[in-house]
């Protein structure tokens, strides 16, 4: 009887991508465009080396932050920063609640529908800093240049999220609403927001974050908030004053992501 | 059902009548905090500009147009810069979040009271602040260019992918990791058999979600000095050169759709 039955089968894992061509190609396409991308950064470890003092004195500033000595342009910044973040965010969904019935399909005629998209897609390209740099332009320096920046950039999270949600409702409840003879508004008001509703408010309420967090940054381009203020310790090399203002942030945005779950898991 | 007296005839009411009051009292404060902050923000507003402003938006605008096209010569290198960092910035995030990921989730966590915090708060930490911010910092740090703009991007996203893999690691099933465990495997050999299989789709498109979002982040950059488009927006901007700006707005919204384009194919074919 011989002994050589079947060859010993090993298991090998399947591979994310099947097609074994797809997959080493892809593989060579993403070696070469490293090679290239890594190749083209030019690095002057030079002045890295020189800046390793000034990183590890930014560390260090963050075991001994500095409150008090800037605190009246702290306490400024983030006043304004936090009214922008109200203002804006209330402004924000009351524009966005038309642009974002007016680019869901099954509501809007196609004219309509292309105008609100194309509202909502240049919200969305342009990060908020350069269309602070233009409001700025318009508006002059402070916060309202910077409140206006942040309702227009909710426009492009929050008309594009309830359209996608009014697009994906259950259409027999609007049509029963529908049947009973209800006008437009009516319909609106009882057949759909009902339904979007729950995810509206949670999609607002995490917007208050991000506006929150956005606040911080437009400053640096002269639209008020706290962003004004971190760009100038930096730029007076007071890191502790900078790590002060960081950690700032950082307890402000955990404080209104604990609250927003609260409320988040509530409402469901 | 709550019915409210009218005379003699029941009338339906939606709410109590405690619970309306409370929802009332809620949009009166609500308004309030409104108007108090409109306030404070009308104070420091110089309205003379603001008045002004529908004049000044339409020289702008006149002076945008037409775009130069004849820059774009010159774009071309930073917008090659703006698509590295944002590359670069993604891959460096995705070696640093995997292990902050399986860290920080509550099933494959060495130490739920020990590291599990740390996991969390190098997450929050890394998503409160900014790119532009980190740049900020990088730029004092390493001096300006496409570097730190790999740093900031990268150091931004570590919080995003490690929060979402995390999430997607605590909802695997657990009877394939047990089907693993029982025969014999070692810690290594669970994780590499019974979790990696479960979340690999999932990890693929957050990493290209995000890769989207850094493509847009990366083109401001420049604006702090970590290299990329936004360094030429900067100098066109410095010098009131309006064609110049519209060109590269232009080339912005461009790359982006592009970017969009790939991610939402990427995720289709994945899932």
């Amino acid at each position: 009887m011989s002994v050589a039955e079947s060859a010993p089968r090993r298991w090998k894992r399947p591979p994310l991508i099947k097609s074994p061509r797809l997959r080493w190609g892809l593989g060579l396409g993403a070696a070469i465009y490293l090679a290239l991308a890594v190749g083209s950064i030019e690095v002057n470890w030079e002045r890295v080396y020189e800046g390793l003092d000034r990183g590890w004195a930014f560390v260090v500033a963050f075991t001994e932050p500095d409150f008090i000595q800037r605190w009246g342009d702290i306490r400024d910044g983030l006043i304004e920063s936090l009214t922008m973040t109200v203002t804006s965010t209330v402004l924000g969904i009351l524009l966005s609640v038309p642009i974002g019935l007016g680019a869901a399909r099954n509501l809007a005629p196609l004219p309509v529908y292309l105008l609100c998209r194309g509202i909502i897609a240049i919200s969305r390209t342009f990060q908020e800093v350069i269309i602070a740099i233009f409001f700025v332009a318009m508006f002059g320096f402070g916060p309202l240049a910077g409140m206006l920046t942040l309702s227009f950039a909710t426009i492009g999270f929050l008309a594009k999220l309830l359209a996608e949600d009014i697009e994906s409702i259950d259409p027999g409840q609007a049509e029963a609403v529908r049947a009973t003879g209800a006008g437009w508004l009516q319909w609106i008001n009882y057949g759909i927001q009902p339904q979007v509703m729950p995810r509206l408010i949670g999609l607002s309420l995490y917007r208050v974050d991000i506006n929150f967090r956005e606040s911080a940054v437009v400053g640096i381009v002269g639209a008020g908030g706290i962003g004004a203020t971190l760009t100038t310790a930096f730029d007076r090399y007071e890191f502790d004053t900078a790590a002060a203002i960081i950690i700032i942030i950082i307890a402000i945005v955990m404080f209104a992501e604990y609250t927003s779950g609260l409320i988040r898991a509530r409402l469901k | 059902m709550p019915v409210g007296a009218q005379g003699e005839v029941k009338v339906w009411q939606r709410r109590e009548r405690g619970r309306q009051f409370a929802i009332w009292l809620g949009w009166l404060a609500g308004t309030a905090l409104f108007v108090y902050c409109w306030q404070l923000i009308s104070e420091i507003t110089m309205w003379d500009f603001v008045w002004d402003s529908p004049r000044v938006a339409a020289d702008i605008g006149a002076r945008m147009l037409p775009p130069k096209w004849a820059y774009i010569e010159k774009i071309w290198r930073p917008l090659w810069d703006t698509i590295n960092i944002a590359t670069l910035g993604t891959a460096l995030a995705i070696l640093l979040a995997v292990p902050v990921a399986f860290l920080a989730a509550r099933n494959t966590t060495p130490s739920a009271t020990l590291v599990r915090p740390v996991a969390l708060l190098i997450i929050v930490s890394s998503r409160s602040i900014n790119s532009l911010i980190w740049a900020l910092l990088l730029v004092s740090i390493l001096g300006p260019g496409v570097f730190a703009g790999v740093i900031a991007i990268g150091l931004r996203s570590i919080g995003f992918i490690a929060k979402l893999l995390y999430e997607a690691i605590e909802e695997i099933d657990d009877t394939q990791v047990e089907a693993i465990t029982a025969t014999g495997a070692g810690r290594g050999q669970v994780i590499a058999y019974g979790i990696v299989p479960q979340i690999l789709p999932a990890f693929a498109g957050i990493s290209v979600f995000r890769w989207d979002i850094n493509i847009r982040e990366s083109t401001v950059l420049g604006l702090v000095g970590a290299g990329g488009i936004g360094l030429q927006l900067q100098s066109s901007l410095n010098i009131l050169a309006w064609p110049q700006v519209t060109l590269i707005l232009i080339a912005i919204f461009a790359t982006v759709l592009v970017s969009e384009w790939v991610s939402a194919r990427v995720r289709h074919a994945i899932i």
